[in-house]
C-alpha cells in the first residue's frame, strides 16, 4: 500500500481561507444563505468554514448537519445496514440559498441523497455544492461542485483518505492511497 | 459496520445487549425524522411488508403500518377475521400464499406461542413478531426500554417493577428479558394467582404488596388485566383487584419520591390505574406510543438493510 499526501494542515488552512473568500464573493453577507454539512466529515469542514466566516463577517451563520443515510440509493445493496448519524437542521431552508459541504466528491450519489434529504426542510431558492476534494472523471451522476478545494485525478482502485483533527487526530492530512497489485 | 446478530425479530431472548443499543441509536434518528414537517424517508421503497394479524390489535398494527409507510415500504394488511383462515387454511399455507405475491417481510401477531419461530423455519422472508400468545412482544419491550432511557437517561441500574397480570402477559416476559439485558433490576408485583410459578427463575424480585413495590421502584410499568385470556377466575372481582392493585394519585403522592408510570395500553381506567394517574405528569404513556413508531422503524430498517445472502 502506498500513501501520498495531497493536503497537509497548512495547505488545508489556506484552502479553507480561499473557499471562504469565494463564498463571500457569491453570498455577500450571508443574509439568505445557510450551510449544511454532510455527515460525518463534511460536518467538520462545514464547522471550520462557518467559524472562519463568522470572524470575517462578524455575524452568526446558520449551520446544519445533514445525514443522508436513509436517502441513499445503495441501501440494501450492501451486506450490512448503513448506520445513521445525527441530522440537526434548526431552521427551514425555504427560500434560502443552501451551500452543501462535503469532504470528498466521488460518484455524486451522496450529494444526490443529500438533495433529497434537504428537501424535507423546505424548498430552497438555490443549492450549491462545496467540496474539499473533487475526484475528477469518476462521477456516476451529473453533479459538479460550485466550489472545490483541490482536484484529484485518481484511479477507481485508489482511495482518498481524509484525516481531520476533529476525529481526535493530531494533524489534518488528506492522503491518496494506492493498493499494491497482488 | 454494525448490524443485528439476528435475521428475524422473534423475541428479545435472541437479542444481545449490543443489538438493543443499535436499535435504540437507530430509533433516535427515526424519532427525529417523524418529528419533521416531512415525516418520510425513502429507505425501504423497494420493499413490501405484510402485516398479518391473527389476533386483534389497534395500537401495534397502526404503529407498524405507520412505521412501514414512513420508511416508504409498500404495505398490505391481513386480519384473520376476514380471511380464508376461517375456511380452514393452515398458517403455513396462508403465509406461503402471501409470499407468492412477492412480499419481503412479514409482521405477524398470532395467539399461538412460537408461531413466528415456526414460520421463520419454514419460509424465506424476514419475520417480525408482533406478539405471539402469552410468550413475547419484542417491539413493545424495546419501546418501553427506549422510553425509560429517554426519560431517565439510561436503563442500566434502574429499578423497574411490572404490575398486574404477569401470567398472561407477553409484554411482561419481553420486558423482563430486555430490561435485564440492559442492566436494570426487575420486580414483578401482582396477586399470586397472576404470577407464573417459574417466574423467580428469571432472576426477578417478587412482591405481593403494591405499596412496597412502588416504594422500591423508579419505574412502574402497569399491565392490563387480560380478561380475554382468562378462562377461569384468578381474583374475586375487578373491584377487589382495583382496591388491592389499582394505582391511584393518593398512593403516588404518599410516596417519598416521584416514579415514572408506564402502560402498554389499552388502559382499563379505574381498574389497574386511575385516570388522574394515567393523565398525570408522571405518566409517559403517550411517549411510549410515539416511541413505538420510531422503534418499529428502526427494527424494520435494520432487518431489511442486511442483504439476504
Amino acid at each position: 500500500m502506498q500513501k501520498r499526501l495531497v493536503i497537509d494542515s497548512q495547505l488545508l488552512n489556506i484552502t479553507i481561507d480561499r473557499l471562504c473568500q469565494q463564498l463571500i464573493e457569491n453570498h455577500n453577507n450571508f443574509e439568505d444563505s445557510v450551510i449544511l454539512g454532510l455527515q460525518p466529515r463534511g460536518v467538520f469542514l462545514a464547522e471550520r468554514i462557518t467559524q472562519k466566516l463568522k470572524k470575517l463577517l462578524k455575524k452568526e451563520i446558520n449551520l446544519g448537519y445533514l445525514d443522508v443515510t436513509f436517502y441513499r440509493d445503495d441501501f440494501r445493496k450492501k451486506d450490512t445496514p448503513l448506520i445513521a448519524n445525527e441530522t440537526k437542521v434548526p431552521f427551514l431552508v425555504e427560500d434560502k440559498k443552501v451551500i452543501l459541504v462535503d469532504d470528498v466528491l466521488y460518484t455524486g450519489r451522496s450529494v444526490r441523497a443529500a438533495m433529497d434529504a434537504m428537501i424535507a426542510f423546505g424548498r430552497p431558492k438555490k443549492v450549491e455544492l462545496l467540496v474539499l476534494v473533487d475526484r475528477k472523471y469518476s462521477r456516476d451522476l451529473p453533479i459538479q461542485p460550485n466550489y472545490r478545494g483541490i482536484d484529484v485525478n485518481c484511479l477507481e482502485s485508489e482511495k482518498v483518505w481524509v484525516e481531520l483533527k476533529e476525529q481526535g487526530l493530531e494533524n489534518d492530512n488528506i492522503w491518496l492511497i494506492t493498493k499494491n497489485k497482488t | 459496520m454494525q448490524q443485528l446478530s439476528v435475521k428475524h425479530l422473534l423475541g428479545i431472548k435472541d437479542l444481545t445487549a449490543e443489538d438493543i443499543h443499535l436499535i435504540f441509536e437507530t430509533a433516535d434518528n427515526f424519532k427525529q425524522v417523524i418529528n419533521r414537517p416531512i415525516k418520510k424517508v425513502p429507505s425501504l421503497r423497494d420493499i413490501t411488508i405484510a402485516n398479518v394479524f391473527f389476533e386483534n390489535s389497534t395500537r401495534t398494527r397502526l404503529s407498524f403500518e405507520l412505521a412501514e409507510k414512513r420508511l416508504s415500504a409498500d404495505v398490505i394488511n391481513f386480519s384473520s377475521s376476514s380471511s380464508s383462515v376461517k375456511k380452514g387454511e393452515t398458517l403455513l399455507d396462508t403465509v406461503n400464499n402471501i409470499l407468492a405475491m412477492k412480499v419481503d417481510m412479514i409482521v405477524m401477531r398470532h395467539s399461538s406461542v412460537g408461531s413466528p419461530h415456526f414460520l421463520a423455519k419454514h419460509v424465506k422472508c424476514k419475520i417480525v413478531n408482533a406478539g405471539d400468545g402469552t410468550h413475547e412482544h419484542p417491539t413493545q419491550a424495546l419501546l418501553d426500554a427506549f422510553s425509560i432511557r429517554e426519560k431517565l437517561g439510561d436503563v442500566a441500574g434502574k429499578k423497574v417493577c411490572i404490575f398486574g397480570d404477569i401470567l398472561h402477559s407477553r409484554v411482561a416476559l419481553s420486558n423482563i428479558f430486555a430490561l435485564q439485558k440492559l442492566g436494570a433490576q426487575v420486580m414483578v408485583c401482582g396477586p399470586k394467582t397472576l404470577l407464573p410459578t417459574y417466574i423467580q427463575e428469571l432472576g426477578v424480585k417478587i412482591e405481593l404488596n403494591l405499596r412496597k413495590a412502588l416504594e422500591w421502584c423508579d419505574v412502574a410499568n402497569v399491565l392490563r388485566i387480560q380478561l380475554e385470556r382468562q378462562t377461569i377466575k384468578y381474583f374475586p372481582s375487578l373491584r377487589e383487584y382495583s382496591l388491592y392493585y389499582g394505582i391511584n394519585k393518593t398512593l403516588l403522592d404518599s410516596l417519598k419520591k416521584e416514579i415514572v408510570i408506564m402502560h402498554p395500553g389499552p388502559i382499563n381506567r379505574g381498574v389497574e390505574i386511575t385516570s388522574d394517574v394515567a393523565d398525570s405528569k408522571h405518566s409517559i404513556i403517550l411517549n411510549q406510543v410515539e416511541n413505538g413508531v420510531a422503534i418499529r422503524m428502526a427494527v424494520l430498517y435494520l432487518l431489511a438493510g442486511a442483504s439476504n445472502n
